[in-house]
């Protein structure tokens, strides 16, 4: 096994002087944490509504009011008077504003007569994230506005009291687990993916061919070293993904314990991954030409970005043998409920097997020959 | 004298295309081997099979008394390689170069800390060994990988084209290195170049390989006589009477005279005997021989001989090495 170690000590020797690839391989998942983070994570503000007027009786006054209210309270509208409803669609087609909210003229009359009294809100269906908040807002409105004068001592109605276990998650924390993982991702890429084909077209490996080493050795080699690189980018960007995200205590030695074990064992399942795609692989622009879809099959299935439980069935057959998705399920248990060992015990089975399953392919798949 | 390395009826295939057709050959112990062939000729496919990087299609080889198929990590322990690429780490300095390779070949503590400055000193790089090798020089480079094929003490050394791409203080350096460094540890050498003027000058014997199949093989000097070569003499006169052009063809052994000017180029099939008989006619005609060279026949006729004039433009085998970013020089297959 000393020839595995030279194989490490060699890496690692190349890696300390290689400082420009420790720096780009954590520079874009930190620009991801932070620029989807800030950009997903907040509410939109200051939709601009266009309000068409036709009834100008009380009740339509008092949808005003509300609208106004919510104007000038979360700012979620801004809304602009318009006299004709069709110059307000064509601005609305137009882009120039986000919504048209339409009184009708008999609006006040059904309101008096109780007749199924309507207002209408033509949205820009194009933007869905726009016109589902403009949805909303309107009809928390409505709700307001058909709430009676004087509430019933005791309500008729059921209500839902929602009661949050955690305290809130901004998006940016929801994002921490997997822009972690893709650290990792990256570094075992660029540090290890791309370094053994560049070395190999190189003839680097033909040194290493020549001499009594084995091909468990070898392999093992290059995975153990490549881990160790994976595992300080991982760690590197759990503290200051942590610090940015404003993840409560985020130097409790403890969590930081526990999260180390799930950067080991997540670089040593992508790190073993990596080598089965690449053992047969000579030349060196499939790595990179594979880097892109590799990230995307590997990242967005992941539950990273948004929940699984909204992907088709097929994705969620990827999402199923996706190791990203264990090791982010395992990183928001850490990072953003702070749990044991014992939640994320069936993330660390699935990405062992799955390391040791990978390796022990790479390792048949070896060619001790050119 | 044992033999250092057999080779017996190799072959090597690469789907329709032989690139080693059935070549033996035998290095005895001691030997610095050439192994001298046109590109494309399978030389290096032939060192490849001998340092066990390629499996053979049909026949066998010893190295070090060790079968390169069955008997293939004895070899590898018995044997130093210099492939043709420059393989060292780059961002490594030239002492952590030769320690991990030590490692690989598990060269105890004690025994590298001792073997590796002799080598550095060697190799003339002592004082270079905390640089990283890319600052060096490309001669610099490929004595640091002469060093590192040394670290675990070969038997028998293996070198594919070491002093391609140097320039030719660089290459001088190399030889007289190698050259020592065999005669110190008692090394076998097997060697591949283009350079005939350096296989002529170091190698004991030299093979010539062409199309895959070894067509010559012996010491440079009976190669050398094995061709039907030609003199050529070169000499200016003074005094020189206007026959002395047809005066000079009837000497012996001469095949033809151009006298332009005062150089006259005799071409003759026996260069001594002829350059006797011209200094008598000189002195008894009282004509001053004012310069006089022979140039007898050199390792490039022999190649030449051997392998003919045409170009090799054929189509290399892809292989695991070939690729767009391998440095790789021009040169053999």
């Amino acid at each position: 096994m000393s020839r595995m170690w030279a194989i490490v000590e060699r890496e690692l020797r190349r890696f300390r002087r290689s400082p420009i690839l420790i720096v780009v391989s954590m520079i874009f998942p930190l620009c991801q944490l932070v620029i989807l983070g800030y950009a997903f994570g907040g509410n939109v503000k200051h939709l601009k509504v266009a309000v068409v007027d036709q009834d100008h009786g009380l009740p339509a006054v008092k949808i005003r009011e509300l609208a106004q209210a919510a104007s000038s309270g979360a700012r979620t509208i801004d809304l602009i008077d318009y006299a004709d409803e069709g110059q307000a669609v064509v601005d609305l087609r137009n882009g120039r504003v986000n919504g048209v909210l339409t009184i009708p003229p008999e609006f006040s009359r059904r309101v008096l007569v109780k007749n199924q009294p309507r207002i209408a809100l033509i949205e820009d269906n194009t933007d869905t994230v726009v016109a589902n908040a403009l949805a909303g807002n309107m009809t928390s409105m409505l709700l307001a506005y058909n709430e009676p004068p004087t509430a019933a001592r005791v309500p008729a109605k059921a209500t839902l009291d929602v009661v949050e276990v955690y305290p809130y998650v901004p998006y940016i924390q929801y994002l921490l687990p997997g822009s972690i993982a893709m650290s990792i991702f990256m570094m075992v890429m660029i540090g290890g993916g791309i370094i053994f084909i560049d070395d190999k077209a190189r003839g680097l490996h033909e040194g290493y061919l020549v001499t009594p080493i084995s091909k468990l050795e070898l392999i093992a080699g290059f995975n153990i070293s490549g881990t160790i690189k994976a595992v300080l980018a991982g760690f590197v960007i759990m503290l200051i993904g942590s610090v940015i995200a404003g993840v409560p205590n985020p130097f409790d030695p403890l969590r930081i314990l526990r999260l180390v074990v799930l950067i080991v064992v997540t670089a040593f399942a992508l790190i073993s991954m990596m080598f089965l795609l690449m053992v047969r692989v000579s030349d060196p622009l499939m790595p990179r030409a594979i880097f892109g879809v590799l990230n995307t099959v590997l990242y967005f299935p992941s539950g990273a970005v948004y929940p699984q439980q909204g992907f088709p069935p097929w994705m969620q057959v990827i999402a199923k043998v996706d190791p990203f998705t264990y090791a982010v399920h395992g990183f928001k248990s850490l990072l953003l409920k702070n749990t044991g060992i014992d939640a994320i015990s069936g993330d660390l089975l699935y990405l062992v097997a799955f390391s040791v399953v990978a390796m022990t392919a790479a390792t048949l798949l070896f060619k001790r020959t050119l | 004298m044992t033999n250092a390395i057999e080779v017996r009826s190799i072959v090597k295939k690469f789907g329709d295309f032989t690139a080693v057709d059935g070549i033996s050959f035998a290095v005895e112990e001691g030997e610095i081997f050439g192994l001298l062939g046109p590109n494309g000729a399978g030389k290096s496919t032939l060192i490849r099979m001998l340092v066990t990087l390629l499996p053979p299609t049909a026949g066998t080889a010893l190295v070090g008394g060790f079968d390169v198929m069955k008997q293939s990590d004895e070899v590898r322990r018995a044997i130093g390689v210099i492939p043709q690429a420059m393989t060292s780490d780059l961002e490594l300095s030239v002492e952590e170069n030769l320690l991990i390779y030590a490692k690989l070949y598990g060269v105890p503590r004690e025994k590298r800390q001792k073997l590796i400055p002799q080598l550095l000193e060697s190799v003339e790089l002592l004082q270079w060994k905390d640089k990283q090798v890319k600052n060096l020089s490309g001669g610099m480079r490929r004595r640091v990988e002469i060093a590192r094929g040394l670290v675990h003490e070969p038997r028998v050394f293996f070198l594919d084209e070491p002093t391609t791409g140097l320039d030719p203080v660089s290459r001088t350096a190399v030889w007289e290195m190698l050259q020592r460094i065999k005669s110190q540890r008692n090394l076998t050498v097997l060697i591949t170049t283009h350079y005939m003027d350096e296989a002529d000058k170091l190698c004991d014997r030299i093979a010539i390989v062409d199309h895959g199949k070894l067509v010559a093989l012996d010491s440079p000097l009976t190669l050398k006589a094995s061709i039907p070569g030609k003199n050529l003499l070169e000499a200016s006169f003074e005094n020189a009477p206007p026959d002395w052009t047809t005066r000079l063809a009837t000497l012996a052994f001469v095949d033809k005279v151009d006298g332009q000017g005062h150089v006259y180029r005799i071409s003759s099939s026996n260069g001594p005997g002829t350059t006797l008989a011209l200094m008598e006619a000189a002195a008894a005609a009282h004509v001053t021989v004012h310069s006089l060279s022979v140039q007898s026949t050199t390792l490039d006729d022999v190649f030449v001989h051997y392998t003919g004039h045409e170009l090799r433009d054929a189509l290399q085998e892809a292989s695991a090495m070939d690729s767009p970013f391998m440095l790789r020089r021009p040169g053999g297959r």
